[in-house]
């Protein structure tokens, strides 16, 4: 019985970390939000080479051959820095990958995505709010994908879009390269400009060698993957938020004290505590099972991601407030998590669905 | 990460699950002498005490298999393993630290044959979660303590053989922490007058305690005088892995689910009120958490690392579900949930409602809510001390 960290996870997790502090702090962070495609290419060189792009990939497609447990660590990691690189997007690509495409397609683009030569994003649903099969309602017809597909993360970086849609009968995801003639990638202003979300235009036709099938069983892996990877940073980031907001609450002194010492204070940090920790746990459980029990994977993502996306909302909005007037400001740090917190939620399913989802999967 | 066992973990597992297939028949067959048979046999496989070295009586079971035995105790809805409860909750790991080899011979032995039930002086009148602050008197003379005060919200003081209590010997230290000494009491003593007091519950589990000129012996001092403060804060700190509770929690919340499906709510099947879904998925959650929580902190223990303060995690997701799953019932069933034993419309011969009114046993018992935010505030945000000093 082990549920904690090899001393190897250890190791990629300080590394991790050093790079957020050392090439990716929060000026940088502030920089490439500023720019056109929210990422930059210097860091996700780097990222390639210390080998965190190809984490979940077989190391006979060039990646590192590792499980999501040891993605969890780096996510957690990059969460805590905000990093605007597209990890979670490469690696849900990966995973669709390797899931659903035929040996040759998983020869022609792994690869690419495992030395970060090839920037790759998934887009499963066109309803805004709602982890369903019938939210993919983008149809594929006589092998022409003609529509939109709204909510596709990382769009202004990707090169590469896996995107599900409809066919008579079944669901397929779509392989679909950034330059191929008719894709159109339209960036929108999102509340966290960290999380670069865009709309793709598309008039494209598509042989089969483009194709993977998508079973539900699919889908619902690739969401519950989602929702862990997303889980993954908001632990990294909730804690920073908090870590931050305690610092401050040891530093400012008001009637005399730091306001750190009153209970009206220091006891919702201890709440924030509380909650980190939990759905910490409940994520950790949740990222053993991708590979090691995926039976159990539906309900341990949703008993995480339901905890995690009211909690970190809260942490969001709690720790701006507790830094008063100054947590308010475009210059302070702390509101770029209360951002963060807001993308987060609704992410691969809000509480409500992952709620139900439990309740359901419960037996009720 | 792993959640595999090794071989002689699982070979004890086993061990385990035959004993209980072999000694424990279903719960309406456990009338007569079955009780005191299987503290018997509990005891002789050096299960009661099971954390405690050999040589103190104890099993030495290992962290892993104190986890195992109390997770399949909980799945077999099994008795406790021994009534000493405080005895072997902490009084008997605070004889094993503190004590003489004389106390050891004397006490713990009976604490393991379920022989004698220990109460816990501690809170006073003004004292509560202020707990060093006790103002509780003991005067030394030449080989006795003269005990003059009062202890309160004594839990188990009406039928205690023995209690476990804290003085103050020195009114002029210069921490309050100082001065303060361990005494482990008959309750038998003359001088020692014990009032129950009626719960809101209607039970009588509590008591207050005069003490008026209380003979004890030197002898029967724990720990050095003026150092009673450091016994208990390492009694306390005898945390247990909350394992065996979290099995219970998701027993009790199948209990819910079923009583859910056979409730109905503005005329329809409560089963189908989103509502009620996602308050019960909500604890699900949440004991999942613990779950979890507390097997990180196990494992955490396993390497040898020192456990701060994380416990208080799961006593804060402890003492909501403890208020709030009980409360959830009697909200649910709506003016039958109100009605008591023998209530005409009574749910579950009105057991929600009753421990809808019991709680405070377990939330306010172990340290209230706001002490646990304090320590982990304190301990782990290393925030600035509450009060005056």
């Amino acid at each position: 019985m082990n549920f904690g960290f090899t001393q190897e996870q250890e190791l990629l997790r300080d590394q991790v970390r050093r790079f957020m502090q050392e090439a990716c702090p929060m000026t940088q962070v502030r920089a490439v939000a500023g720019g056109t495609t929210g990422t930059s290419d210097v860091l996700w060189k780097h990222a390639a080479q210390l080998g965190w792009l190809g984490l979940v990939i077989p190391e006979r497609f060039g990646g590192v051959g590792l499980k999501w447990v040891d993605l969890t660590v780096v996510l957690e990691e990059t969460g805590r820095g905000l990093s605007p690189l597209p990890i979670i997007s490469q690696a849900l690509a990966a995973t669709a990958l390797l899931r659903c495409g035929t040996p040759a397609q998983q020869q022609r683009w792994l690869n690419s995505l495992a030395d970060g030569s090839t920037v790759a994003t998934l887009a499963l649903y066109d309803e805004a709010n709602w982890v369903h099969p019938d939210a993919i309602t983008l149809a594929l017809e006589d092998n022409r994908l003609r529509g939109s597909k709204p909510f596709v993360a990382d769009a202004a970086a990707a090169d590469l879009f896996i995107v599900a849609c409809r066919r008579a009968e079944s669901l397929a995801l779509a392989i679909i390269e950034r330059n191929s003639p008719g894709v159109t990638v339209t960036v929108q202003p999102m509340v966290d400009a960290t999380k670069r979300v865009g709309t793709l235009t598309l008039d494209v036709a598509l042989h089969a060698d483009h194709l993977m099938n998508l079973s539900a069983d699919d889908l619902q892996f690739l969401s519950d993957c989602g929702a862990v990877a997303v889980t993954a940073e908001s632990v990294g980031a909730a804690e920073a938020a908090l870590a931050m907001t305690n610092a401050y609450a040891k530093d400012r002194i008001q009637f005399g004290s730091p306001i750190g010492k009153y209970q009206g204070v220091k006891h919702r940090l201890a709440e924030m505590f509380v909650d980190i920790e939990s759905f910490k746990s409940l994520l950790y459980y949740a990222a053993w099972t991708v590979d090691d029990a995926p039976g159990e994977l539906p309900r341990a993502a949703s008993l995480a991601k339901a905890y995690a996306s009211d909690a970190f909302s809260r942490i969001g909005i709690d720790a701006v407030q507790l830094h008063g007037a100054i947590g308010f400001t475009a210059e302070y740090d702390i509101q770029l998590y209360l951002k963060r917190s807001k993308w987060a939620r609704p992410m691969y399913g809000d509480s409500d669905y992952h709620y139900e989802r439990v309740a359901t999967l419960g037996g009720l | 990460m792993d959640f595999e066992l090794s071989a002689e973990e699982q070979a004890f597992r086993e061990e385990v699950r035959t004993f209980i297939k072999d000694n424990l028949p279903p719960p309406k067959q456990r009338g007569g002498d079955f009780l005191t048979n299987w503290l018997t046999k509990v005891r002789e496989k050096r299960w009661v005490g099971f954390s405690w070295p050999k040589q103190a009586g104890g099993g030495d079971g290992t962290l892993i298999e104190q986890a195992i035995l109390r997770e399949e105790m909980a799945l077999a809805k099994a008795p406790p393993l021994g009534t000493s409860f405080m005895g072997l909750a902490w009084v008997g790991p605070g004889i094993i630290q503190y004590g003489t080899p004389e106390q050891k011979r004397r006490f713990i032995p009976d604490i393991l044959d379920s022989k004698v039930s220990w109460c816990t002086g501690y809170s006073e009148p003004n004292h509560g979660s202020d707990l060093a602050a006790i103002q509780t008197k003991a005067v030394r003379t030449a080989d006795h303590y003269i005990v003059n005060g009062q202890k309160i919200w004594t839990t188990g003081a009406p039928w205690a053989d023995w209690i476990i209590l804290l003085v103050r010997t020195d009114f002029t230290p210069k921490v309050k922490h100082d001065g303060i000494t361990c005494l482990l009491v008959d309750m038998k003593t003359p001088g020692i007058d014990v009032r129950p007091i009626e719960n809101m519950a209607a039970d009588k589990h509590f008591a207050e305690i005069f003490f008026t000129d209380v003979k004890v012996s030197v002898e029967n001092r724990l720990g050095e005088e003026g150092k009673g403060w450091a016994v208990t804060v390492s009694a306390l700190a005898n945390e247990r892995s909350s394992i065996g509770e979290v099995t219970q929690m998701f027993d009790k919340l199948d209990t819910l689910k079923a009583l859910v499906k056979r409730s109905r709510k503005n005329g329809h099947p409560a089963a189908g009120d989103p509502t009620t879904r996602r308050k019960l998925a909500k604890f699900e959650v949440k004991i999942a958490a613990m779950k979890y929580n507390g097997l990180r902190y196990l494992t955490k223990q396993l390497k040898g690392e020192p456990l701060s303060s994380e416990t208080s995690v799961n006593k804060l997701h402890r003492a909501s579900l403890e208020i709030e799953m009980d409360d959830f019932a009697v909200a649910l069933t709506g003016q039958a949930g109100l009605q008591l034993n023998g209530g005409a419309e009574a749910v579950d011969r009105g057991k929600w409602a009753k421990a809808s009114l019991n709680w405070p046993n377990v939330v306010i018992g172990g340290g209230t809510p706001n002490i646990q935010r304090n320590i982990i505030a304190e301990r782990i945000l290393g925030l600035p001390k509450d009060g005056s000093d």
